[in-house]
């Protein structure tokens, strides 16, 4: 079932007076349950295409429809409310709140959501399990390594139920053994949860893993291929 | 979890954080013990003023304020005080003749207003026998004629000592001028030093015959009450009851002191604004650093679907936390040592010359009211509120996808 659908999507910015044509002209959907790897080179538009689709950015032409929404015809307020509900984020340096302990951070968005305490807490807590890191519920993220933290970010962008995650660069900051372990995991989420996960990556562990990768160059799709695993 | 995430965040930057509660809680402190030393001096000043001076009210023949007119006596004064003395409100009243004299010594002379008054009534309404001390006689014991109770200021001026003989030169009810022999039987010191140097007493029967005015003859009603707080209603109460007289509690009768009475919670509240405004730019500084260092958390919060006013609510309420810690931190320095001055109170000794030239005691006892504190603290929310705009507003402009990128 297509969720996300992206029509002639052009992305350009005014640098220094000079415009530069981040995203151009693409055309892709994106189906539920998938686990697709958005590569290319830096300057690629990889980021750009994941802002767009996440309504965090505005296109300059072309059309983003998620679950049957315009986002162009989206208020900001609404399209905060659209992040909130729909999206799922994981950053490339974790940005987890530094004052609040794993569980905190987990249940954040779940709060900002309105949702019951007894709620939050199971979920926190079932993510935390699901993520192994049930014994370091109470750990601030300085106490927690690089990989922790992003499986902390990943259990916090799953919280609350979004009909996707992006991930950006996940693994960058990672080493090889944290990456490993931190892909495994957002496999087993999208194999046994359906959950469908859009990441970019120039990350060859993780290339691997994907189902289905969409390769961008100079901001076009140069390729879009289906791995069978 | 908004609150207690912007609880958090306060303390991130410690030393930072801490400077701003320390410099909100000295400001306040600054502001809130000079407050309580202006109430306490005013305080202290209307007490001096109702208790040796005016007393709470005062009731006169219509026009004698104005022309002092030695005829101007209340009609009717003996119904007038029976009928005070029935009020329940009433504690005291005493009657006096009052006259503008010369009183002169082999020193010189001084004009003075001349209190006759009846001792054992006066004693009730005003203070003023507490005011003599034990080596400077008595207030009118001495059961002798024509004796009378000098200020000590006039007492310096005209070298008079106890027992000291001064002449008082006046014009009687007939126009004529007339002189009266006193010898001194007390020396008086209020904090009051113009009162001191310009007010004798002696007593009303000696004053009335050299005046030719009859023994039932007054000038002046002073009126004392249980409670200084009744005195505008117990005002009222009297104008209405005898309408043909001039009845004026002290706030007309002193209308300086009045004015104070009426500002000094204005004032506290001036100089609290002030000191509010001056910290509210070292908070907004703080904020403003707080917001800037935290760009690419609050992009993030903004991302992943936190609205712009609960991004408000979370500066906001970090600014009020931080203002509020620094506020509690000040009341908590300014609670016991304001009790301590107002029970053992503070000497300005030092400058007693000074503040008594202008009613003021060198001793003063510090006050502040329970309201005073509730008031700062509306202040303080008020003012964090204000302070928690600019870095709010700058916090919500931030695009969450410049912010995230931002290192």
């Amino acid at each position: 079932m297509e969720i996300i659908s992206l029509k002639n999507l052009t992305k350009t910015y005014r640098e220094d007076s000079i415009e530069v044509t981040a995203v151009s002209d693409i055309t892709l959907s994106f189906a539920e349950g998938e686990f697709t790897a958005i590569v290319g080179p830096s300057g690629s538009g990889k980021t750009t295409l994941l802002n767009l689709i996440g309504g965090l950015d505005a296109p300059t032409s072309g059309e983003i429809v998620v679950n049957g929404t315009n986002l162009a015809r989206l208020s900001s307020s609404q399209l905060t409310d659209f992040r909130l509900w729909n999206v799922g984020f994981v950053f490339q340096a974790y940005n987890l709140i530094p004052v609040l302990t794993a569980r905190e951070n987990i249940e954040f968005i779940m709060h900002l959501q309105n949702k019951p305490v007894h709620e939050r807490r199971k979920r926190a807590s079932e993510l935390l399990q699901a993520v192994g890191l049930a014994d370091r519920a109470k750990s601030r993220p300085s106490k927690l390594s690089g990989g922790q933290q992003q499986r902390v970010a990943v259990a916090r962008a799953l919280a609350p139920r979004p009909r996707f995650i992006l991930a950006d660069e996940p693994t960058a900051n990672l080493d090889s053994h944290s990456a490993e372990n931190l892909l495994e995991m957002m496999e087993k989420l999208n194999r046994e949860e359906n959950i469908t996960f859009i990441f970019s990556t120039h990350d060859p562990r993780v290339m691997k893993k994907a189902r289905r990768i969409i390769t961008l160059e100079d901001g076009k799709v140069l390729r879009d291929e289906q791995m069978h695993k | 979890m908004i609150l207690s995430l912007a609880w958090k965040n306060i303390w991130r930057n410690k030393p930072r954080s801490l400077i701003v509660v320390f410099a909100v809680a000295v400001g306040l402190f600054g502001g809130l013990f000079s407050s309580a030393i202006f109430i306490g001096m005013v305080d202290q000043r209307l007490s001096d003023a109702i208790r040796n001076e005016v007393s709470n009210l005062q009731i006169h023949h219509p026009g004698f304020l104005s022309n002092r007119e030695i005829a101007d006596t209340i009609p009717g004064a003996q119904n007038v005080l029976r009928q005070l003395r029935k009020d329940p409100r009433i504690k005291a009243v005493s009657e006096r003749i009052k006259i503008i004299a010369m009183a002169s010594t082999a020193s010189g002379g001084a004009g003075v207003k001349i209190n006759g008054v009846r001792p054992e009534n006066e004693m009730k309404v005003t203070a003023l026998q507490m005011k003599i001390a034990d080596t400077s006689g008595s207030w009118f014991t001495s059961g002798r004629k024509n004796t009378i109770v000098v200020g000590q200021k006039l007492a310096e001026k005209l070298k008079l000592k106890l027992r000291s003989r001064v002449i008082l030169s006046f014009q009687s009810v007939n126009g004529d001028i007339v002189y009266g022999a006193f010898r001194v039987e007390g020396i008086y010191k209020t904090y009051n030093t113009s009162f001191d140097e310009t007010n004798v007493f002696v007593r009303n029967d000696d004053l009335a015959a050299l005046a030719g005015l009859q023994s039932q003859q007054f000038h002046e009603i002073l009126v004392s009450l249980y409670n200084d707080n009744t005195t505008d209603q117990v005002v009222d109460s009297v104008r209405n009851t005898f309408p043909h007289l001039e009845t004026m509690g002290w706030k007309e009768l002193m209308p300086d002191l009045g004015l104070m009475a009426e500002y000094t919670n204005a004032w506290l509240y001036i100089i609290l604004v002030i000191i509010l405004l001056a910290l509210s730019f070292g908070i907004i500084n703080t904020m403003m650093m707080a917001v800037l260092e935290r760009t690419r958390e609050i992009g993030m919060l903004r991302a992943v679907g936190m609205s712009g006013k609960k991004v408000f609510l979370m500066i906001m309420s970090e600014t009020t936390f931080l203002s509020l810690t620094g506020t509690l931190a000040g009341i908590i320095i300014t609670v016991p040592v304001v009790h301590y001055f107002q029970l053992h109170g503070l000497n300005v000794l030092m400058f007693a010359k000074g503040f008594e030239d202008i009613g003021f005691a060198a001793m003063i006892y510090p006050r502040l009211d329970a309201d005073s504190y509730a008031g700062l603290i509306a202040l303080v929310m008020l003012a964090a509120l204000l302070s928690s705009v600019g870095p709010s507003r700058r916090a919500l402009r931030l695009r969450p996808v410049e912010a995230i990128r931002t290192l």
